[in-house]
């Protein structure tokens, strides 16, 4: 059986008295990619949000139950640690603007006062880059801006910020919905390649991203977690009405 | 052509020269005062008169050293005190956007930057120069600096307000603690816009004369003390234009001229500094 990495029992969230997340209990498994789809307002937001602890940052969140990384409790943990095993990108590209491409990779050890040598650093932007797929067209402009380039190449950009921190599960909220159509498709190949090193849990609107790049697809309909398998299975036997409703697009 | 059209194309012409007219009214004070200081001042500069105190009546030349070293003086020390303050109250209030304190703390800065500035220069010399025993720049720093308050709280929090929360987002996300968000990247992305906002009040408050009247109240000699009296432009000009004697009139001109350039200098530089630091979001 493989090994999970994250585990949760009984999760639940909320804004103020708004119930956004019910109940949920699903098991990650280590190195895989999983999708998390369901129509707007259902809670894959919210619920990716508070694997990293960045839901409770929200005026009036809040968030109950049982979620480990190996097993561990995050909510026994300080938030700092949670977000420096757990990396995340962002719907929209947000490099840092006032620091240069090179900086921005290693903006989590810059910013945090984590002292490197000249070497070490290049090795890690140099390696980070490179997963992320970006190295190749962005090496001879490294002390430029990171807001000067395409939004596809500042979504890897905030990729290969979130890799070179070395993190153990990297959580994606809709990283693609910003972005054009062959951007997009530079960014789920490189998915694919990342689920190597990584655990990768991704938001998306998108069904066909959601088949192509996932190995394991959690469906979530009014902030339950109605259906959790592997994708194959998902999308062509699903079990529940309401899973196969949105599949078919009887609802959106 | 349609003589309806015609009407509308008359009256939106008639609306632009109207609008153009009145932005070009605006100019026309700047640019008398500026002209009108230029030619009453600007023959009474030179090196002389830029490093020596005035002389007593009836000596010709003499010159506004105590009041430039004066002004300097007691501005530096005001912004020493008001930046840090302003900047950390408007890190709170641009953070805790709805939180009592911060209700009560923008209300009072907004009713503050609404004091005249003549109470705060008796407010000051209740509490600071009573109590102390005598004028002092120190005072007038002081009151100097509850002048400048105000505009750096509000530039920084309405800065700080613009930058969008994913970029607080991402760097929180990256496992930084809360004191590194704020210090290295809320602060640096909006550092143009506290830049001018610290400029413009120093800007604001290097010609006050009101609130150094009670405090620091004036010194016709050269004075780098900050317990005693200090002079300083705008109260040399007050003292020296209200005086009978011609030769005051003139330092008084050259001082305008010296103030009206130093604040003007402030401006453009806040301008060069915002197009020059400003970070593209």
């Amino acid at each position: 059986m493989e090994h999970t990495i994250i585990s949760t029992e009984k999760f639940n969230a909320y804004f103020g008295d708004n119930h956004v997340v019910k109940d949920v209990t699903m098991t990650i498994p280590k190195n895989t990619v999983i999708a998390v789809m369901g129509p707007s307002g259902c809670g894959k937001t919210t619920f990716l949000r508070c694997i990293n602890r960045m839901h409770e940052l929200l005026p009036g969140a809040r968030a109950a139950g049982k979620m480990t990384l190996n097993n561990e409790d995050i909510y026994d943990m300080h938030p700092i640690f949670v977000r420096l095993k757990i990396g995340m990108v962002f719907q929209r590209p947000n490099p840092f603007p006032n620091l240069s491409i090179y900086d921005n990779v290693i903006a989590g050890y810059k910013l945090n006062g984590i002292k490197l040598s000249k070497a070490d650093r290049d090795n890690i932007v140099e390696s980070s880059l490179s997963k992320a797929a970006l190295w190749k067209e962005v090496k001879d402009t490294l002390h430029k801006k990171g807001t000067f380039l395409s939004g596809g190449q500042q979504q890897r950009l905030c990729i290969a910020r979130a890799i070179a921190m070395e993190p153990e599960v990297l959580l994606l909220d809709e990283p693609t919905s910003a972005l054009d159509p062959i951007s997009t498709a530079s960014v789920e190949e490189l998915l694919f390649d990342l689920k190597k090193n990584y655990t990768l849990v991704i938001v998306t609107h998108n069904m066909q991203q959601a088949a192509r790049v996932s190995e394991k697809t959690a469906f979530f309909y009014m902030g339950e977690l109605v259906e959790y398998d592997d994708t194959k299975m998902m999308f062509t036997s699903p079990k529940d009405t309401r899973t196969q409703n949105y599949i078919t697009g009887r609802f959106s | 052509m349609d003589p309806h059209v015609k009407y509308r194309l008359g009256k939106s012409n008639g609306f632009k020269a109207l609008i153009i007219i009145l932005a070009f009214m605006c100019v026309i004070p700047l640019l008398a005062i500026l002209a009108y200081i230029i030619q009453a001042g600007a023959t009474k500069i030179n090196w002389h008169f830029l490093t020596n105190i005035p002389k007593p009546v009836g000596e010709t030349g003499g010159g506004i050293a105590n009041a430039l070293l004066g002004s300097l003086m007691m501005v530096a020390v005001a912004a020493i005190i008001a930046i840090p303050v302003g900047i950390l109250s408007g890190i709170y209030l641009s953070e805790n956007k709805n939180s009592k304190l911060a209700y009560w703390s923008r209300l009072s800065v907004d009713i503050l930057q609404g004091v005249p500035s003549i109470v705060i220069g008796i407010v000051a010399y209740f509490w600071l120069v009573k109590p102390l025993g005598g004028f002092s720049a120190l005072s007038g720093s002081i009151a100097l600096s509850i002048m400048m308050l105000p505009i750096v709280v509000r530039s920084t929090e309405e800065t700080l307000k613009l930058l969008p929360p994913s970029l607080k987002e991402a760097a929180l996300a990256l496992g930084m603690p809360y004191h590194r968000v704020i210090l290295k990247v809320v602060l640096p992305c909006g550092i143009s816009g506290i830049l001018s906002g610290v400029m413009l009040s120093i800007a604001r408050v290097a010609g006050e004369t009101a609130p150094l009247l009670f405090t620091a109240f004036g010194n016709p000699y050269l004075n780098a003390d900050m317990r005693k009296p200090m002079q300083s432009l705008p109260l040399l000009i007050f003292n020296y234009a209200t005086s009978p004697y011609n030769d005051w009139h003139d330092l008084a001109w050259g001082a305008s001229l010296i103030l009206l350039a130093w604040v003007l200098l402030l401006n453009i530089s806040t301008k060069l500094i915002t197009r020059r630091w400003n970070i593209q979001l």
